[in-house]
């Protein structure tokens, strides 16, 4: 061990640490005790964040028609331990409120200690008179402010259920994403909805130091951590404003759906759903009564039938048959079955009317006969070489299926219902395994029984066959930010399994039936139009009537389903309402204004 | 060789429970306001891990563990390894520039899943564990120029590879031990040199360069008065002067030219704020004006536990790790400011003489690198609250939130306590 020479210095050591620890007491004490220049400052500099919301998307159609828009709308607010007695019978008069409810509004706020230190909504959307006469008084109601903010507004007044509506967002969804705040909006549906991010943007915050009279004391740090608001983008949707309006007044008064697609994009042209309402009604500041009525109302005006209603398809789902039929090596253009005022087989009778007998397949379409599907479809099940019935129907199906049928559209609306393609394993419960047989589900190839479709699947059913075998997903926006920035991820492309030279036999007999089938009315001057007309049976009344179509013949521009319910036979009301759609778009105008008069005037509602 | 240590007397035989219960008053100081700071909306579930609070007791938890395990080391095991500690951790920070995960610009931690870990907190204790090694050996004497080398490199080295993550406040700290080296012998002259020196700097941002080389001059004309016809030491004093002249200049000429516009407005900020004056108080010298309202607006008796306002609306960035000391200023007052700082002086105090007591020269090496190390960082981080040291951000021990801070002054305390336990014994 070393000897120490310095042991002295611990001493020095020692008290070097405690004059540095005195003059922090004698700091402590002179900025705690002493002072009171800090205790002032603490309750009068504070940082307060602004948020600032911008400003949502704009919603426009195809062509550049504004369909959804912002508008200024006021608020009246209140921070409840800033209000200053104040002439309360004086400022319910300009907002035209009791005295108790402002009053009892104002209490309960009071007692809750967050709720009295931040913004209480007084009145919401007042009414702009309201607002100017309130502006001029505002400086005798200390604590309460006027607050804009912007609600949306629907200029057409039209494609309300595509178009959706926001609202305040709820307690759940500002506790999964801290994105939102209670107090903001939301899409609620529709567009609004599945474009929620793009539309809103996103908020910016500015912080601010602010004395304890609430002054600006100007941005802190120099605003260095301040966020700057980016606006939502604009969209550009598939819509054609003008078609849909048109689709709309046609519809009115009667229950059921168009559905208008172009044929080489995918792109909805009008979606349309009967009866509907206008999307300003859940705007304004009456929306939750308006709300109430709509869905209180028995033909369920909120129910988005061209996405959420699910049809058989009745006759029009012949075409599927007689598409697959071919690829499945039954049918081919030559092929004839007899039709006896229908199908008998066994106890098994399936009707048909009046028509030439036998029929090629052409004619079949042409004539929409029931008993030549039934053959088909027995044929398919029987006699196309696969061990059993089961595996028959598997093939079958696996081709309905790459029609789009059955399944839901990975598209941009945040709904939609998948229809029914029964699977084998559902007949399997049914009826047990192995035990039911071709003629157990005959019902099919007329598309009764269990085939549900939607008519948004219908129209896509239309496109695919004027595009001799492939289909776009139909979608509804066509473009993001500006008008050319096209929405890629929505036009996937989807080849079915039929092959292209089965679509030409088809496509004559849906011209047929235009020309002199089923379906004359449908025809369009100086445009060859395609249809197929078909009635779904309905257990609860009248028959639906449906009708999908395309024109032109070649180098198609449109493709749309109609669906009028309870109307009956599909050409009486659905063959006439696509054709003026059609022409609509294919002419601008529409040059038959008695058919359109009685279309637009017939009135198919229950009383 | 003696093996009393784990049998018969117990794991707590011997040991000084005095700086054992200052440790953990602090410890227990530090997570009630970590706890306050971080509790917004009300009273909470405290083993809440999503919370810091949750997580720093944890990493108390873990901090208890770990004192223990030093408890149940043989204390003679520890000197022998002390270079190789000292090596490993060289390794570690050397990694840390290469793999290192970069926060705020610098690469100081290493992340380890949803966890992190700091080297430099843990280099203190190593610096001082090789420095007590190098310092007892028999050959060793602070006056010849090798020990001097060795001392500078075993220093050095470390705050070089801390410098270049770069973390100012870690580096800053190493000089600390200069306090240490002064205890055992380091010449006075230069200790005092360099307190003038940092005296000076500090003056010529206070006064005005052309006074303060006017009153220069003059002290050094009254000296030189005195020293009539000595005229070696006249020499002397001349040059003492002439440089510190010149030094005065040179540090205006850095502080114009040298500095970035946001380095100078920092220093104006501390400067002025030491004549008094709050400046720049929405910008720049934002953290250091409210950090002095919080504590300010404590008063005597504090606004009371949880019922701070200013350390509560995110007012002071950092408020539980370099700015605790602002929730125990405003919520406990003068009267709790008091009871902590004083806390912190009967620890060093405590460390000091303990370490006085110490037979081996190792422990009374180790003893004073530690109670330096945690004596700076008390000063520059709660001077730093008050206004009377500059912002360096560095953490308060034992009080700050945080893991490695936690567990590197724990491990650097009871590496002391457990060779305390054996004072009779020389170890190293
Ligand atoms: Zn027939």
């Amino acid at each position: 061990m070393k000897k120490d020479l310095h042991s002295s210095r611990k001493r020095v050591i020692t008290i070097v640490f405690i004059v540095i620890w005195a003059a922090f007491v004698v700091r402590l004490f002179s900025i705690q005790v002493l002072n009171d220049k800090y205790k002032k400052s603490s309750a009068t500099i504070s940082i307060r964040q602004e948020i600032i919301i911008p400003s949502r998307g704009t919603i426009l159609d195809r062509n550049g028609v504004v369909l959804v828009q912002n508008q200024k709308s006021y608020d009246l607010m209140a921070i409840p331990v800033e209000i200053k007695p104040f002439d309360t019978l004086m400022l319910c008069n300009i907002l035209g409120i009791e005295p108790s409810v402002l009053s009892e509004m104002l209490r309960q706020a009071g007692s809750d200690p967050y709720r009295k230190v931040n913004p209480l909504l007084i009145e919401k959307q007042m009414l702009p008179e309201r607002v100017s006469m309130l502006q001029e008084v505002l400086f005798r109601f200390p604590g309460f402010t006027i607050q804009e903010r912007a609600i949306r507004n629907y200029p057409g007044g039209m494609a309300a259920h595509t178009l959706g509506y926001i609202g305040e967002v709820d307690l759940k969804k500002t506790l999964e994403d801290s994105y939102y705040i209670s107090g903001d909006y939301i899409g609620i549906s529709g567009i609004e909805k599945s474009y929620e991010e793009v539309l809103r943007g996103s908020k910016g915050v500015k912080k601010l130091l602010k004395d304890k009279f609430n002054r600006n004391q100007g941005p802190y740090l120099g605003g260095r951590e301040d966020v700057e608001a980016i606006s939502g983008k604009d969209l550009y949707l598939t819509l054609d404003a003008r078609l849909q309006e048109y689709g709309e007044m046609l519809m009115q008064n009667k229950i059921g759906s168009i559905v208008a697609i172009e044929p080489s994009t995918g792109e909805i042209l009008a979606l349309v759903t009967s009866p509907t309402y206008d999307p300003n009604l859940l705007s304004g500041r009456t929306r939750a009564q308006n709300y109430q009525n709509l869905l209180e109302d028995r033909n369920k005006p909120l129910m988005n039938r061209a996405l959420q209603a699910q049809y058989p398809p009745g006759s029009t789902f012949k075409i599927v048959n007689a598409l697959i039929g071919q690829e499945m090596g039954i049918l081919n253009p030559g092929t004839k079955y007899g039709c006896s005022a229908g199908f008998h087989m066994g106890s098994l009778t399936v009707g048909c009317h009046n028509h030439p007998s036998p029929l090629n397949l052409t004619q079949s379409i042409q004539h929409s006969c029931n008993a030549y599907y039934c053959w088909a479809q027995r044929d398919m099940l029987e006699k196309s070489g696969y061990p059993t019935i089961k595996a028959a129907y598997d093939v079958w199906r696996k081709h309905a299926l790459s029609l789009g049928l059955g399944l839901r559209f990975d598209n941009d609306l945040p709904y939609g219902y998948k229809g029914n393609i029964p699977s084998s394993d559902y007949y399997d419960k049914l009826h047990g395994k192995g035990r039911w047989k071709a003629l157990t589900v005959i019902s099919i190839s007329i598309g009764q029984g269990e085939v549900l479709t939607t008519p948004v699947q219908l129209a896509n059913l239309a496109a695919l066959v004027s595009n001799r075998g492939y289909y776009i997903t139909p979608h509804m926006v066509r473009a993001i930010g500006s008008a050319d920035s096209l929405n890629k991820p929505m036009m996937k492309r989807h080849q079915t399994s039929i092959h292209p030279q089965y679509f030409e036999p088809v496509i004559q007999g849906m011209r047929d039936v235009v020309l002199a089938g089923t379906a004359r009315n449908a025809a369009i001057e100086g445009f060859a139009v395609c249809g197929k007309t078909g009635t779904a049976q309905n257990p609860h009344g009248p028959n639906h009537s449906l009708f999908i179509a395309f024109a032109p013949m070649e180098n198609p521009k449109i493709a749309i389903a109609v669906i009028v319910e309870n109307s009956g036979y599909g050409a009486t009301w659905a063959a006439p309402i696509a054709s003026l759609m059609m022409e609509k778009y294919l002419n601008g105008e529409v040059k038959r204004p008695d058919v359109e008069t009685r279309m637009k005037n017939c009135n198919l509602m229950r009383p | 060789m003696e093996k009393r240590i784990s049998r018969g007397k117990g794991l707590f035989y011997n040991i000084d429970w005095t700086m054992v219960l200052l440790w953990l008053a602090l410890v227990v100081a530090g997570w009630l306001n970590i706890y306050s700071s971080g509790n917004k909306e009300g009273v909470s579930e405290i083993l809440d891990f999503s919370h810091r609070y949750g997580k720093q007791l944890l990493w108390i938890g873990f901090a208890v563990l770990l004192a223990l395990l030093v408890l149940m080391v043989d204390p003679k095991v520890i000197p022998p390894l002390s270079f190789m500690i000292y090596l490993l951790t060289i390794l570690l920070l050397v990694a840390v520039l290469v793999i290192g995960k970069e926060v705020n610009n610098s690469k100081s931690w290493f992340q380890i899943g949803g966890f992190a870990l700091q080297p430099s907190e843990f280099a203190k204790m190593a610096i001082s564990l090789a420095l007590a090694r190098a310092m007892s050996s028999l050959t060793f004497d602070i006056r010849s120029r090798n020990s001097q080398l060795l001392i500078i490199g075993i220093i050095g080295l470390p705050m070089a590879l801390i410098l270049m993550q770069p973390d100012m406040g870690s580096a800053i700290v190493l000089l600390s031990l200069v306090v240490m080296l002064y205890r055992f012998g380091m010449n006075q002259v230069l200790v005092a040199t360099a307190l003038f020196i940092l005296l000076l700097a500090l003056l010529s941002f206070i006064v005005s360069k052309i006074i303060l080389a006017i009153i220069l001059a003059f002290m050094a004309g009254i000296i030189i008065f005195f020293l009539r016809g000595k005229t070696k030491e006249i020499i002397l004093v001349s040059s003492v002067a002439i440089i510190a002249i010149g030094f005065v200049f040179a540090v205006d000429f850095i502080y114009h030219k040298g500095l970035k516009p946001h380095q100078k407005q920092r220093i104006e900020v501390y400067v002025s704020n030491l004549k008094g004056v709050d400046k720049d108080i929405r910008d720049v010298g934002y953290n250091f004006y409210q950090s002095k309202v919080a504590i300010g607006s404590g008063g005597f008796f504090g606004k009371g536990y949880l019922q701070g306002t200013q350390t509560k609306m995110n007012f002071i960035p950092e408020q539980d790790t370099d700015f605790i000391f602002c929730t125990v200023g405003e919520e406990w007052g003068f009267l709790g400011s008091l009871v902590v700082i004083s806390l912190y002086l009967l620890l060093i105090i405590r460390i000091i003489n303990r370490a006085e007591l110490q037979r081996s020269q190792y422990s009374k090496v180790y003893g004073y690198a530690v109670a330096s190390i945690i004596f700076f960082h008390f000063m520059i981080n709660v001077g730093m609250t008050i206004g009377l040291a500059p912002v360096i951000g560095i953490p308060l021990p034992f009080l700050s939130y945080g893991g490695s801070s936690l567990w590197a002054f724990t491990l650097l305390l009871f590496v002391f306590i457990r060779q305390d336990m054996h004072r009779l014994e020389v170890i190293g």
